[in-house]
């Protein structure tokens, strides 16, 4: 479920699997079909209510199905009811929506990296979002995930987009000091892809791969994880059968077309570029692997959100703005169009609709759809934290004992609702936690350890 | 050198060029329709998988590129696309900025450690220390202390065009004839008088050798600082051009680059023939 559906419906699941009304295999054919009926006219007030709302009731019933026979018997009114008992959700919305007081600082500069995950920053620029809120941001073209990691610590950035482990590696302390960093929101779900070259057309087994070069943008990386758990699964240790280099995403296009890669596990619009190029072909998107994965992130420091909380609060809600506008369909042909030109992501507007609206051609000579090959939603699940983090401890980027819940609360919540609950005088949700299903496998993000020992293919802790 | 011969010279370098792109236009031709590809993907694909058109840009591709950069130079929409001539004008500007700061340095520390041979042995060590130290390497530990991207960027121009200047200058200070200066020491000149009105005169030639050198450097070195450092300038062009893989704006940057280099060679070049000392 998405964090903007409504949670007091009693028909809808809070599971990724299926739909809401039941009938289709996804939300996104769920949506496809319903589109044409009805699109009901959702208010700015409804939405922020329904994310506080959320964040509550997935607290009260952290199981799915007594949530659902709780609606069912009584309905959605006498719940609402009920839970504005103990929460004054009313109250928290107001808080959320407008704010404590007035902005501490109207202009802020905000570092991206030139990828579609980055959507909902880009295009809450030329779109307005920003400005609707009161806040002057130029969105700042970054040269890569390091930089933007200096250039934030250096606060030449207010806030940044980064990738989801980066806040959790830079507050555990992984490749540098620990800085405390929160991720109040994650910027997109699925949009990568394994891209291979054209010469590897017909060898579409990952058995068969042994002794490839494949490239990932960056060892903290969704796309590090992804790949190496893709690969495990096939039985290729990503350490000693393949080599896997950390490249920089256009180097990865031009390396494929010299041969000097076998392919890799890149964000897009990258992946559509090789096929527009004629390089390469998409071999699976990353959504075949774990279905509504986080990849990138929005991200702060602590500091930048405890001395200026109302100036963020604004800058959270754009950013939510901007996303729940980003999850319609019928909105993306306008965003490729928004953010394609050379101050954004600087690419043809026919590779990045491709990304955006799911129907691209795939290297192979077919033409498919995939509405959700990449979506938007922004609730930090403290569950995908503690995944990312298995998967660190997995490969040997971190070592020892890990308090997984204690770094994932840390880090994925620790402001958004957390922060404006508790300035309302309110006990804030102690975990946000969901399983999942990664290739077939569920992960029970409370026996993090389990998961981590059922695996064939690990390094030694 | 004879007219005749400048002509010829002229002549050779003009069929240099024209055989060049003459060969470049040729490697670089389409090969037409590649593949029978239905029309709605053929229609998603760019035109080097569909009409065959070669990666490499042509030297139309780039004359037409170059024409409409130079036909808007200066326009401005947003942080992140700017003209080429504001790009240039910042990397410019930071490189004049960072070299003035280093001259500023290397001229007077060059003096003293040619005037004074003591000083020349105890700087010797660190100078041949951090001499060779490339340097892009600097800029993490810059980033990270300065805390200030540009900041930065002009750090490490400094940082590299203060030694060849220094050592040039320590070098022409410190081989100033001997005679000169006995002569003046004859005549009880004051050590700034035989600074100002002997030694420099004598030196200058090397010393601005030694500027020379030292402004080449640093036009290298900006292009690298910035398409690390991003934001604006040449080098976050090229790194910005680099992304979209749009090559043509790639190759457009490089011609550029080599023209602004060359400028402020000649500038340079100028004022050492203004400052030869005739013996």
């Amino acid at each position: 479920m998405s964090t903007f559906d409504d949670p007091f419906d009693a028909n809808r699941r809070l599971r990724a699997e299926g739909c809401s009304c039941g009938l289709h295999a996804s939300e996104a054919e769920h949506r496809r079909s319903s589109q044409l009926q009805c699109v009901p006219v959702e208010s700015e007030e409804k939405r922020y209510e329904q994310v506080v709302a959320s964040a509550v009731l997935r607290k009260i019933f952290p199981q799915d199905k007594s949530r659902r026979a709780f609606l069912q018997s009584v309905g959605a009114a006498t719940a609402l009811a009920a839970v504005s008992q103990f929460f004054p959700v009313g109250a928290a919305t107001e808080v959320f929506a407008q704010g404590a007081g007035a902005l501490e600082k109207k202009s802020l500069k905000v570092g991206f990296i030139p990828i579609t995950c980055a959507t909902p920053i880009i295009m809450a620029e030329p779109m307005g979002f920003y400005k609707k809120h009161g806040l002057e941001v130029e969105v700042i073209k970054t040269a890569g995930w390091a930089v933007i990691r200096d250039k934030t610590i250096n606060k030449e950035y207010d806030a940044a987009h980064m990738l989801s482990p980066m806040p959790l590696a830079l507050t555990v302390g992984a490749g540098s000091n620990p800085i405390p960093y929160t991720m109040p929101a994650v910027e997109n779900i699925n949009g990568q892809a394994i891209t291979l070259a054209m010469k590897h057309k017909d060898r579409r087994d990952p058995k068969s791969w042994k002794g490839f070069k494949l490239a990932v943008p960056f060892d903290y990386s969704m796309h590090n994880y992804l790949l190496r758990y893709y690969l495990a699964e096939h039985g290729i240790d990503p350490d000693a059968d393949v080599q896997i280099r950390a490249v920089p995403p256009p180097e990865m296009v031009a390396n494929l077309r010299a041969d000097n890669i076998d392919g890799f596990l890149a964000p897009d619009p990258v992946n559509q570029r090789a096929v527009y190029d004629g390089v390469g072909f998409i071999h699976i998107l990353s959504k075949q692997i774990w279905d509504r994965h986080p990849c990138c992130a929005f991200a702060a420091s602590k500091e930048f959100v405890t001395t200026m909380p109302n100036t963020y609060a604004a800058l959270l809600k754009s950013i939510i703005d901007a996303t729940a506008f980003a999850t319609k369909q019928e909105n993306r042909k306008q965003i490729a169009e928004a953010i394609a030109p050379a101050n954004y992501l600087n690419q043809p507007v026919t590779v990045v609709e491709q990304v955006l609206t799911g129907v691209f051609a795939d290297g192979l000579g077919t033409v498919q759809r995939v509405p959700d090959r990449i979506d938007f939603d922004p609730f930090p699940w403290e569950s995908f934290a503690v995944w990312i983090l298995t998967q660190m401890k997995r490969w040997g980027q971190i070592k020892g004992d890990i308090d997984y819940a204690g770094i994932a609360k840390q880090v994925f919540l620790a402001t958004d609702t957390t922060k404006l609950m508790t300035e309302v005088g309110l006990t804030p949700p102690k975990e946000t936690m969901k399983t999942f299903v990664v290739m077939g496998k569920t992960f029970d993000p409370a026996k993090p350890e389990d998961y981590l020992n059922s695996f064939a293919i690990k390094r030694p802790a | 050198m004879p007219t005749a011969q400048t002509w010829r010279a002229a002549a050779i370098s003009l069929a240099i060029l024209v055989a060049f792109l003459s060969v470049w236009h040729l490697a670089t031709r389409g090969t037409g329709v590649t593949a029978n590809m239905d029309p709605e993907y053929a229609k998603l694909m760019g035109q080097t998988a569909t009409q065959g058109k070669s990666a490499m840009p042509g030297p139309f591709d780039v004359a037409t590129t170059i024409w409409g950069h130079l036909k808007s130079p200066f326009y401005d929409n947003g942080p992140n696309d700017k003209g080429l001539g504001i790009q240039l004008a910042y990397s410019i500007g930071r490189v004049g900025l960072g070299y003035l700061l280093a001259v500023l340095v290397a001229i007077p520390i060059g003096f003293l450690i040619g005037m004074s041979p003591l000083m020349s042995r105890a700087l010797d060590p660190f100078i041949q220390v951090l001499k060779p130290i490339s340097p892009l390497a600097w800029m993490p530990l810059a980033l990270y202390t300065i805390k200030d991207s540009s900041a930065s960027a002009i750090f490490v121009i400094f940082i590299c065009s203060v030694w060849p200047m220094l050592l040039n200058t320590a070098f022409g200070v410190a081989s100033v004839r001997k005679e000169w200066l006995n002569v003046a020491r004859t005549l009880e000149v004051g050590t700034f008088r035989r600074a100002f009105t002997v030694i420099l005169p004598a030196a200058a030639p090397t010393i601005v050798t030694g500027m020379r050198i030292s402004i080449g450097i640093a036009w290298l070195v900006i292009v690298a600082a910035e398409m690390l450092v991003g934001g604006t300038g040449i080098g976050y062009f090229v790194w910005n051009q680099w992304n979209n893989l749009s090559i043509t704006n790639v190759i457009v940057a490089i011609l550029t680059i080599g023209v602004v280099g060359m400028i402020l060679d000649q500038m340079l070049a100028a004022l050492g023939r203004s400052v030869t000392y005739p013996e």
